[in-house]
């Protein structure tokens, strides 16, 4: 190997080497992933209806209760979709009108407040094994 | 030269480190991507960071250690809304011994119990007997049996040894359902 080959491989090394670091640092800083929040969106009946998707929070939800209140009670199945809901039912008191009724939580009326989804959302729950995380991979 | 990279590598170590451990990134309703940034609703409904930064934080999820929010009563969530309603909890492990090369698997019934109700799991996702139910990562990572709740709403599966948490070469009792203890506090 003459003296240029012997530069070159060094130089190779030392561009290997940052690629190395720079790999290892977006390994580290991939640890300090966004927070996943688990929100449900619910767009069945939404859009066609010209209204924004539904975005139900676990997080906020279950500060307040447990999973057992809707997941058993309410008769929520725990499979994002696979609760057909419509305004109808929720206006009778089912679902989410146990609640939302204007008493234990803010009433029907308040269309916006649950209908604050981006348009064009498909159902489902965001920010969880259904999209980042490593379910689904 | 030498120092120059030596000196490199450990800023970037030293940036890496101060990124693994940067304050949580709980993202704002209006860039989480769910959320329609021109909606009414914003500005109304609440930050994630706002009552999530108050609660015992963890290091994966949503950055919240929900077991320890409720044990330590950080939080108090309703049990339940009709009066009638029985509240059960069960304080009974299962170890689950087919998990290949990782350490067994050790199934709280407590922590599950103190949110979810039995029928929750018995019998939809869960056959309520021990070895009835081919529980395997792939479809635990599709979304069944764990991967139901954990990776959505619960614990991710990238943490493996909080399940994987019981050492095959120590463990001397015997697999499947361990006895039941009293629960001494049933959390209301």
């Amino acid at each position: 190997m003459g003296k240029d080959g012997y530069i070159q491989r060094k130089k190779s090394i030392r561009c290997r080497q940052f690629i190395f670091y720079l790999t290892l640092l977006a390994g580290f800083s991939s640890f300090n992933v966004l927070a996943e929040y688990g929100d449900v969106v619910l767009n069945r009946n939404a859009e066609l209806n010209d209204m924004r998707p539904v975005v139900f929070p676990h997080w906020f939800h279950r500060i307040r209760f447990r999973c057992k209140v809707c997941h058993h009670e309410l008769g929520f199945e725990m499979r994002a979709g696979s609760n057909d809901i419509n305004m109808g039912d929720i206006i009778d008191g089912k679902f989410c009108g146990m609640c939302h009724n204007g008493e234990t939580a803010w009433s029907v009326d308040n269309c916006d407040l649950c209908h604050s989804g981006k348009p064009g959302l498909k159902t489902g729950i965001h920010g969880s094994n259904e999209t980042s995380g490593p379910g689904r991979w | 030269m030498m120092k120059a990279t030596s000196f490199l590598t450990s800023l970037l170590f030293l940036l890496s480190l101060n990124t693994a451990q940067g304050a949580p990134g709980w993202k704002a309703l209006t860039n989480d991507e769910v959320h329609d940034p021109t909606s009414p609703a914003i500005g109304i409904l609440q930050e994630p960071a706002t009552a999530l930064a108050l609660l015992p934080s963890d290091t994966s999820g949503n950055r919240v250690s929900w077991i320890r929010a409720l044990r330590e009563r950080y939080i108090q969530p309703r049990t339940n809304i009709y009066p009638e309603t029985e509240i059960k909890v069960l304080d009974m492990d299962i170890i689950m011994e087919l998990t290949g090369e990782m350490p067994l698997v050790r199934f709280p019934h407590k922590p599950h119990t103190e949110w979810l109700d039995c029928d929750n799991c018995h019998d939809k996702i869960f056959i309520e007997k021990v070895g009835a139910n081919p529980v395997n990562m792939f479809a635990i990572l599709a979304g069944e049996y764990c991967g139901r709740c954990h990776g959505a709403v619960a614990f991710p599966l990238t943490e493996c040894n909080r399940c994987h948490s019981v050492d095959r070469a120590t463990f001397t009792g015997q697999p499947g359902a361990q006895p039941e203890k009293k629960v001494s506090e049933l959390i209301n």
